[in-house]
């Protein structure tokens, strides 16, 4: 049996919504904070995704998304590192439309399916800026989804797929153009989303015999809340019963991760025997049958969707959202010299301490320590030492200081040294916090970020958070 | 070992004004501060037999022969030390251990800093390694030294408004000093008040628990007792030196306490050995230490066993470090109120023992001023060189 055997979500803790000043869409979304993208993000769900999984045995990562840092340079290789997967694996990169999620689903299915993988993991994430003020400025949201396909332990197989393309100009973003463009809204959605979705979800019933009520959830992407609830309408889904809510008026639609969020959102709920119909939209439809087996009980608890959703923290003000964005030019807290770009070299070689946070622990006295020594800071054992990851670490709070005039688009910049559960001391940065919840003591886990950008140089490490429960 | 105890005198020593000279380059505070340094010691320049140069940051070309160009001296060895904040006190004790070891005879050291030409507050300098991955936190001094501050009033149970009081009496009592210091960078006293409500640089340090950035250099001419004694009589001896460095484990080892640096605790230990004191609370009469923030000079009482650990805040609140108390600390201001040229500040320590012992330090005077200490401590927790010296009254 091949199909997905675990899922995971991310929400950024942030949202515009009810109490930003300045915001005045009247609905709510996830937006990711300054120092996050959809690389970010990705790591994020698919860590999520592999709670309880053995890290090592997954054959292969794909990322989709629509919004890559990087145009030339893979995103699934930094993904795979801080997410500490193997490297004899398949990564690829699945971008350029908002169905590259379901794309990759499709392509790890067929994999799997053909035994050239035991198991692939699919990440999707965006972070899609609107043009302040635009028609997408309410719908679009920031986040992440994830899903392992397998043959072991399935949670959901999948039972049918079935593929359209649809060559339309109907909604696009140029190479080197930050903000979407899109054609006349009735061409776009008469001869685009509406014209191919049903084709899709037709032609999919069609091959497995199944009609409309076979399906206890429908899973299907729209390009915003009010076109979503007329497809339920069109595919013959009711809207109460059947149609998996895909949050928007609470996430927004997260572009190529979209798809996945709502497919994650009906795991949450589902049962076994459940039959779940999943299609997605752009340039052409992906659409799949599920059927949930009882393995679905058996699956490790997690964030998901629901207890990301319940995290979160109101944005004070809309001109930090487009501060964050990068949208206005604004002056530093303090006239600083410039940062000098850090060394690929120094990258390259510091990956395993850098992507995957490995310390070591001393085999001859214990000691854990960070970052990885050649000589044991407590009994001067030289280099034998067995790696620890971090990443998945509880920590606590030892100390902090609190730098009003730090180089950060969120200030004051906390700086921190923190303890491990289980021993091991880091100096991080901390982000996603309250100043005033900030205190000795206080719990913390790790999750994976973007430092700055510097000479086209996206530098990634690891920060400290307050635990999101 | 013998230790450096009676082997090595001061002889002159001379100090610029520290402060913002955007009118003066290194080449005239070198200039000034070791003609003084020369005119002290009533020798002449090219009398000089080898020297000691200390500055951090790039004077242009990091080399000995700033010095030799700025005096023109002849063909000289001139050797360049840096070691972070320790730098001027590396360079004396280096420069030491060549006139104990009967190398030279008359030696000049001279620490500079220009650093108000970068454009900048604070120092211009970044914490990361210059080709590193820069994944570091980006921690400039206040921040790193308010790691020690936070941890230190949740150790002792001090409660944010308390800590901020206690920090600031040691910013009032330093601005107090530095008043009475013509040389000083800020010579104006400041309340309590003042200091408690001052912006906050990194919590829970605030703008006068900073110490200065400053332009400045400072020299000495160093000698053997013997020499020393047809030069002046009121030269002064080095009684201990020590150097310590850390190797970052209050970072690596999830059990170090931050409330104590055991670099001031190690380098203390090597200098009280050699000078032979037993108890610094009652056998130093003064001691000029590196308070480049509040806390730094908190944590140095009890580093140096000048308070017990934890006592700092009871020997602060009884004015215990004050010019009139038991045993004055920074009596020329500090690095809070004389400034801060990094690679100066050792030697610029050294002047002001060196001119209390003799009795010439004015309005700021101790009473009794028989031994006399410095301290340097470069880097950030975890990361420390510590530099302690000693001073004598000749016998």
């Amino acid at each position: 049996m091949v199909g997905i055997t675990s899922f995971g979500a991310y929400i950024p803790l942030f949202r515009l919504g009810e109490g930003t000043a300045g915001w005045r869409a009247g609905v709510e979304k996830a937006i990711a904070s300054f120092d996050e993208d959809s690389i970010t993000m990705a790591a994020a769900a698919a860590i999520d995704c592999l709670q309880g999984k053995d890290r090592k045995a997954v054959d292969g990562l794909y990322f989709a998304t629509t919004t890559a840092p990087y145009l030339e340079k893979q995103g699934a290789a930094v993904i795979a590192e801080a997410v500490d997967l193997r490297t004899d694996i398949l990564t690829g990169d699945f971008g350029n439309s908002l169905r590259a999620g379901t794309t990759a689903l499709r392509s790890a299915l067929d994999a799997v399916k053909a035994g050239s993988a035991g198991q692939v993991l699919v990440t999707a994430a965006d972070l899609r800026v609107p043009q302040p003020r635009s028609e997408f400025e309410p719908v679009f949201g920031d986040g992440a989804a994830a899903v392992v396909v397998g043959t072991e332990n399935v949670i959901a197989e999948i039972e049918a797929s079935y593929s359209l393309a649809h060559e339309i100009l109907d909604l696009w973003r140029p190479a080197g153009e930050l903000f979407n463009r899109s054609s006349e809204d009735r061409f776009a959605t008469d001869e685009g989303y509406s014209n191919v979705l049903p084709r899709a979800v037709k032609g999919l019933l069609e091959k497995c015999g199944l009609g409309p009520g076979d399906f206890a959830r429908a899973v299907f992407y729209g390009p915003d809340a009010r076109k979503h609830r007329s497809m339920a309408a069109r595919l013959g889904f009711d809207a109460k019963t059947q149609v998996q809510d895909p949050l928007y008026n609470k996430i927004g639609n997260t572009g190529a991760a979209a798809v996945f969020m709502t497919l994650a959102s009906a795991l949450e709920e589902a049962r076994p025997g459940d039959r779940i119909l999943v299609a997605s939209y752009g340039d052409g439809a992906d659409a799949f049958v599920l059927k949930v087996t009882a393995e679905i009980e058996n699956l490790p608890p997690r964030r998901g969707v629901k207890g990301y959703l319940k995290s979160k923290r109101m944005l004070d003000d809309y001109l930090t959202y487009v501060k964050w964005r990068g949208l206005i030019d604004m002056a530093p807290p303090v006239r600083r010299p410039p940062l000098d770009p850090p060394s690929p070299a120094a990258i390259f070689r510091e990956r395993d301490q850098n992507i995957r946070l490995y310390g070591v622990q001393c085999n001859r006295c214990g000691c854990r320590q960070y970052p990885p020594q050649r000589v044991c800071t407590k009994c001067h054992t030289r280099d034998d030492f067995t790696p620890v990851r971090f990443s998945d670490k509880r920590a606590t709070l030892f100390t902090y200081s609190m730098d009003s005039l730090g180089p950060t688009p969120d200030p004051p910049l906390i700086v921190c040294f923190i303890d491990f559960e289980g021993g091991g001391r880091m100096a991080c940065t901390m982000t996603d916090r309250a100043v005033e919840e900030v205190r000795v003591g206080m719990p913390l886990e790790m999750s994976f970020r973007k430092l700055y950008t510097v000479a086209g140089i996206h530098n990634y490490y690891w920060k400290c958070v307050p635990v999101r429960d | 070992m013998t230790g450096i105890k009676d082997r090595v005198a001061v002889v002159g020593m001379g100090c610029t004004r520290f402060g913002e000279h955007w009118d003066k380059s290194a080449e005239d505070l070198m200039v000034e501060a070791a003609y003084e340094a020369c005119e002290d010691a009533g020798i002449d320049p090219g009398d000089i037999q080898a020297a000691w140069l200390g500055f951090n940051y790039s004077l242009g070309t990091a080399r000995g022969t700033m010095l030799s160009h700025a005096l023109k001296l002849e063909y000289i060895p001139v050797t360049r030390v840096e070691n972070a904040c320790c730098t001027a006190t590396d360079a004396f004790r280096n420069a030491c251990y060549a006139v104990a070891a009967g190398i030279y005879e008359l030696v000049l050291v001279l620490g500079v800093e220009k650093l108000k030409d970068a454009g900048v507050s604070g120092l211009p300098v970044s914490y990361a390694p210059m080709w590193g991955s820069r994944v570091e936190p980006p921690a400039p001094a206040p921040v790193q030294f308010a790691l020690a501050a936070t941890r230190y009033f949740h150790h002792y149970g001090l409660s944010y408004e308390e800590g901020k009081r206690t920090l600031a009496k040691i910013a009032v009592k330093n601005h107090r000093n530095g008043s009475l210091n013509p040389k000083a960078h800020f010579q104006k006293e400041i309340s309590l008040e003042q200091a408690v409500k001052a912006p906050i640089i990194a919590s829970p340090l605030g703008l006068f628990d900073c110490c200065g950035v400053s332009d400045g250099a400072a020299a000495a001419i160093i000698t053997t007792p013997e020499r020393a004694r047809k030069i002046r009589d009121d030269y002064i001896l080095v009684k201990g030196l020590g150097l310590s460095c850390g190797a970052r484990q209050a970072v690596l080892q999830d059990d170090y306490d931050m409330v104590h640096f055991e670099e001031t605790v190690a380098a203390a230990r090597t200098a009280y050995q050699e000078a032979g004191i037993k108890n610094p609370r009652e056998e130093v009469d003064l001691a000029i230490v590196h308070d480049c923030f509040t806390i730094t000079e908190l944590l140095i009482y009890e580093d140096l066993g000048f308070s017990p650990r934890g006592g700092a805040k009871e020997d602060i609140d009884a004015g215990f470090f004050t010019l009139e108390g038991g045993l004055p600390v920074n009596t020329d201001g500090g690095l809070k109120c004389f400034g801060h040229p990094v690679g100066a500040s050792g030697l610029r320590m050294i002047y002001e023992v060196y001119k209390q012992i003799q009795g010439k330090a004015g309005a700021r005077q101790v009473k009794k001023a028989d031994i006399g200490l410095t301290h340097n401590l470069g880097g950030w927790p975890g990361h420390f060189t510590c530099a302690v010296a000693i001073f004598g009254r000749r016998d």
